[in-house]
């Protein structure tokens, strides 16, 4: 056991934006893409929203979760690719908003594509073993940009999730992380140039050497350095950049149940939540979980990398489901949307 | 760039204010314990002895307006509603101003339940961005 989970909040925008919607402004046929992603629709952000917005929210929940005097919180550390600024870091607006302790405070923005929150993770985990914060803050939260037209843009969604690490054994602990394995190669799949709006994407080359290939292997380093079958787990979280490619992982790995895979129904309504999407799987896999259950939960990030981790529930689960709101009630409000108001939500169009 | 002028808030400005446009921070009068929104140096009762507290999250809409025609930096928002909001401090009613978000317009009422939360309040394409307390409905 190298960490405990004290509290965990997600957040996701209220509005919507159906498959159908963007497919009839670029003349594409709805049926094929909602067939080829497994995605109807995805959350957009409001005009007021941004990557510290939903992480402020999903942090207050996390810290009301884990009842902890939250001046004892030593890290704010989130993990994006659209942090509001590409210089200045995310985490102080943050800490100043929840009125944390600036006294040894530390506060740093992540960039990994879609796994810097999951970096966020363990690098608190790491100054936690070393004894230099006693609580830290993890957050991952995105409001992607795909360009208009591009297969992205069905499913560049905004969302995230926040966790309240601890030490290991904490009292207040509602689960464990009892083991983390990384596996990280150059392969270019996805990336976005400095000044650059829009990423660009390898297409197909974003499945097999990428995506399929990194998180295949942190799941197996990680099975094999607990000497456990995937089957034991009892819920799944992946990185889901589409329902496609999630079903296809649980497959290939061996995942007998495929409604224990906690991810495809978030993706299906919500989308891709970027640096958000595997900690919003793992919080809504914390949400239906019971004392004793195992998750098993993989991010990717393109460039390329994943983070497998093995998380045990703990008997406090119980009580802090009662506090706050569950993903499911997120995922279940939408306010769906047109494509002009889309348009003017994301900034497409240029009004200055 | 240009480094002549600042675009959006001045920032010295925004750290003065920051704690205040970010946070749900009010004042106590230490002697009579009335509650204030707004700083003062001075209770109605004479005291100095001012303590900064944080308010409550949830409060409920007291009365509304819509604004239609922002003004500039605005525009992306409107129309949007602002409201007072009544906060219950351990049993003192106290009314503070504020933005709604994420609410259909048409379906704002007296007594409706809000949370406060973090959301953008103006941003340009440079300068700093502004944030603030907005408040939003809880979904009953």
């Amino acid at each position: 056991m190298i960490a405990s989970i004290l509290g965990y909040g997600a957040y996701i925008p209220r509005y919507r934006i159906k498959a159908e919607e963007i497919a009839k402004v670029w003349g594409q046929d709805p049926d094929r893409v909602k067939l080829g992603l497994l995605v109807e629709s995805k959350s957009v952000p409001g005009p007021d929203e941004d990557t510290a917005t939903i992480a402020f929210e999903a942090a207050m929940q996390a810290i009301e979760r884990a009842g902890i005097d939250k001046s004892l919180i030593g890290a704010v550390f989130v993990g994006s690719e659209s942090h509001p600024y590409a210089v200045k870091p995310t985490g102080t607006i943050l800490a100043s908003a929840l009125g944390l302790n600036p006294k040894h405070l530390r506060a740093a923005s992540f960039e990994f594509a879609c796994k810097a929150g999951t970096e966020a993770i363990q690098a608190v985990i790491g100054l936690i073993n070393a004894g230099l914060i006693k609580y830290g803050l993890a957050i991952g939260a995105d409001t992607a940009q795909g360009r208009p037209s591009d297969p992205l843009e069905y499913t560049a969604a905004a969302g995230g999730a926040a966790y309240v690490l601890g030490p290991k054994g904490d009292s207040k602990a509602i689960a464990e992380i009892e083991r983390v394995e990384s596996y990280v190669t150059d392969t270019p799949d996805f990336r976005r140039r400095q000044g650059a709006p829009y990423p660009e994407h390898g297409v197909r080359f974003t499945g097999e050497p990428a995506y399929f290939h990194h998180i295949i292997n942190s799941v197996k380093l990680l099975l094999e350095k607990l000497g456990r079958d995937i089957n034991e787990y009892d819920r799944f979280a992946f990185h889901s950049p589409n329902g496609k490619f999630v079903r296809n992982v649980a497959r290939r790995l061996g995942i007998k149940d495929l409604s224990r895979v906690v991810s495809l129904d978030i993706v299906r309504k919500c989308g891709n939540f970027y640096s958000g999407s595997t900690l919003v799987g793992i919080a809504r896999a914390l949400d239906k979980a019971n004392p004793g259950d195992k998750i098993l939960a993989a991010s990717f990030g393109s460039g390329a990398g994943s983070d497998a981790f093995s998380i045990v529930v703990k008997d406090r689960i119980t009580e802090v489901k009662s506090i706050g709101k569950s993903v499911d009630r997120y995922l279940n409000r939408a306010k769906y949307i047109d494509y002009g108001t889309y348009a003017r939500y994301r900034g497409i169009l240029v009004m200055d | 760039m240009y480094m002549g002028i600042i675009e959006g808030t001045f920032p010295p400005r925004y750290r003065r204010e920051v704690k205040y446009r970010n946070a749900f921070v009010g004042w106590r009068c230490k002697k009579c314990g009335r509650v204030f929104y707004t700083p003062r140096k001075r209770c109605e009762c004479g005291s100095r002895e001012i303590e900064e507290i944080e308010l409550p999250r949830e409060g409920r809409v007291v009365t509304r307006t819509v604004v239609r025609n922002p003004p500039k930096g605005y525009e992306k928002y409107a129309p949007y509603a602002i409201a007072i909001i009544e906060l219950d401090v351990d049993g003192q009613k106290v009314r503070v101003l504020g933005q709604l978000a994420d609410v259909d317009l048409d379906k704002i009422r007296t007594g409706m339940r809000v949370r406060a939360t973090l959301r953008r309040i103006r941003a340009g394409r440079r300068g700093l961005i502004e944030y603030g307390v907005k408040r939003v409905p809880i979904e009953e």
